[in-house]
């Protein structure tokens, strides 16, 4: 076989491999068209050298899962996984160039004192053919997940220099038909992959807008559940306690807390019509942002907390206006679009996620403020009816709500718009996800 | 036709307009109404506003809902007889008390459109207001997007939901 011939068979070999690759992730997961720079990385399944049974997660799926839905990755299937290395002296870095591999991760799962176990997990460098990284994690019974969380993590920090954020929970809220006309309202936290959810508060009347305290051990929302008007709640994950926040006539919505945890923006219209407030959650004191005749609603706080984003149609139409955290003047910021609303800014307020809406489509969009022109505005969602965007705590993923049918859905998308993937929750009417902060290892 | 016929045809004619040549109709003579009719007088029966069974039995009063067109929060015409009653009944009873739910339909976002409901409302409360009512008498209520009368993603549920709802937390 000449040179060329064989080099056409291996590209047809590849691309076949390719498209397989893709379609063997199951529905859940939509690659869109498929990052070029997608680091390919192999994840073995870990040994189980514990005495005791082993336990249902399987370690490497949990992290091939969690690297493919960053869009970063594109970890080679289970099914092509020809060799289980278990330790470095075990591996044949040959067979992994062959399948055109970086990185290879390994590991085992041994029994410790006390009824735990250990995880060790090594990270290798299939062109270098040496250890990048070889660390041992504790883990307690019935945490494999979330040690699968923060081996992925530790791997994505490691090659892409960016700290991971699969190892963080989301909020969510459900809507589920109890009879005609009824229904029941919960409010979720779950793993960033939509495991474990946790139900933390129902009520026959509809939550709203749910969002993380920076720390990640509080929820603050809107509820209904006081008859005749709004009120914000602040919720105590840890203990499920709950302290009433505002409770004003009229609308009490939008709750953001400040980056330094101390304030909350909010969205009252005790004054007639929708105003945008910040409210000192140690002294209780209100501070009136916004004076419009406007709708003023869905603040959120720029990294640093001096400036505010926010929805106003004090132009005829809902767009987004920018506002320092002591009143002014606000400044629109949006010209693309001929809706744009509920802002979300990255950590590092360089990218803005919001909900653009054209005609009767409204999708994700991701405007970069470093860039200008046509490159600065992508979108990352399909539409028609996808809102509520927030940022992962590093900026790789953006998660919002969907609908399909008559239900809702949550998608995580990375935020370059090259792969999104359908979380994978209960059944029911699934809205109004919000990504929580980074978690402590 | 034979002579004696004719004759006779002749005859009745000229009777005919014998008759009218010389009868005059008689000036009506004073009387009084037959007895055995006797005709019925009766009041006039008036609606009565502060009879609870009108609000379940006017039409007017019977409907509780203002539609909106998309984005918009001004009450259509087609909805002004409804309102003018429904302040009349508020007018009429000082007692009775109203929740104005507003209602935004299911594209935007979620609390931009908590705001739309509640523009809804105050649009609705306030022609309730000029047509009769007293503003303790209204409270406005948004529910935004969160209690669709039709789920279907759709013009035409879209436009259902678009809504001001009339509801009496007190009818007297």
């Amino acid at each position: 076989m000449s040179k060329t011939a064989s080099c056409v068979l291996l590209l047809l070999l590849a691309l076949i491999g390719w498209t397989s690759r893709a379609s063997a992730q199951g529905l859940d997961i939509d690659i869109v068209d498929g990052r070029e720079a997608a680091i390919p990385i192999t994840i073995v399944p870990f040994a189980w050298e514990a005495a005791a049974m082993p336990d249902q997660t399987q370690i490497d799926q949990v992290v091939r899962a969690d690297l493919n839905r960053s869009g970063q990755f594109r970890a080679l299937r289970r099914e092509d996984v020809v060799e289980l290395p278990v330790r470095a002296p075990d591996i044949k870095f040959a067979t992994w160039k062959m399948l055109k591999q970086d990185y290879l991760v390994i590991g085992r799962v041994l029994g410790a004192e006390g009824g735990g176990y250990r995880v060790e997990f090594e990270l290798h460098n299939v062109l270098k053919q040496q250890s990048e990284l070889a660390l041992v994690l504790p883990v307690r019974p019935g945490e494999f997940r979330q040690v699968s969380h923060q081996i992925a993590d530790l791997v994505y920090e490691k090659i892409l220099g960016v700290r991971g954020a699969f190892f963080t929970r989301i909020a969510y809220i459900t809507a589920q038909r109890k009879a005609e006309g009824k229904y029941e309202y919960a409010i979720w936290i779950a793993d960033s992959d939509g495991h474990n959810p946790q139900r933390i508060v129902w009520n026959a009347e509809p939550f709203l807008s749910p969002a993380w305290s920076p720390d990640g051990r509080h929820l603050a929302y809107v509820s209904f559940e006081r008859v005749g008007g709004h009120t914000i709640y602040m919720h105590e994950l840890a203990t499920g306690s709950r302290r009433l926040v505002t409770s004003y006539k009229g609308i009490n919505g939008a709750p953001a807390f400040s980056p330094d945890g101390s304030k909350l923006a909010l969205t009252l219209s005790k004054s007639g019509n929708p105003e945008i407030y910040t409210l000192d959650l140690a002294s209780n004191s209100l501070t009136q942002l916004t004076r419009h005749f406007s709708i003023d609603t869905e603040a959120a706080w720029m990294p640093g907390g001096n400036s505010l984003l926010f929805t106003s149609d004090r132009s005829g139409k809902p767009q987004i206006y920018s506002l320092a955290s002591v009143g002014g003047t606000p400044e629109r910021i949006t010209s693309v679009g001929e809706y744009n609303a509920r802002v979300t800014p990255s950590y590092d307020g360089r990218l803005l996620a919001m909900v653009q809406g054209n005609r009767n489509v409204y999708r994700i969009a991701v405007v970069d403020r470093e860039r200008g022109g046509a490159g600065a505005v992508r979108m990352i969602s399909p539409g028609p009816l996808d809102e509520s965007p927030s940022f992962a705590p590093n900026a790789s993923m953006v998660l919002y709500a969907a609908r399909e049918g008559n239900r809702g859905v949550l998608y995580a998308a990375a935020v370059d718009g090259s792969v999104r993937q359908r979380l994978a929750l209960a059944d029911g009417d699934v809205r109004e996800p919000a990504w929580g902060p980074f978690r402590q290892r | 036709m034979n002579t004696p016929i004719r004759v006779l045809v002749l005859a009745m004619a000229v009777a005919g307009l014998g008759a009218c040549a010389t009868k005059k109709t008689p000036p009506p003579e004073p009387s009084s109404p037959p007895p055995s009719q006797p005709t019925q007088a009766a009041p006039v029966q008036e609606e009565s506003w502060t009879n609870p069974a009108l609000l379940d039995s006017k039409p007017c009063l019977v409907s509780r809902i203002a539609y909106f067109d998309f984005d918009q929060s001004v009450v259509k015409s087609e909805a002004m007889e409804m309102l003018k009653c429904h302040g009349k009944w508020l007018a009429a009873n000082p007692g009775a008390r109203i929740s104005l739910e507003g209602h935004a339909d299911e594209r935007g976002t979620r609390e931009y459109n908590l705001g739309l409901g509640e523009r809804r409302g105050n649009a609705v409360r306030d022609l309730l207001l000029a047509n009769g009512g007293r503003g303790e008498q209204v409270t406005v209520v948004s529910y935004g997007e969160e209690r669709p009368i039709c789920t279907d993603s759709d013009e035409s549920c879209w436009s259902k939901n678009r809504r001001g709802e009339i509801v009496y937390t007190a009818k007297q």
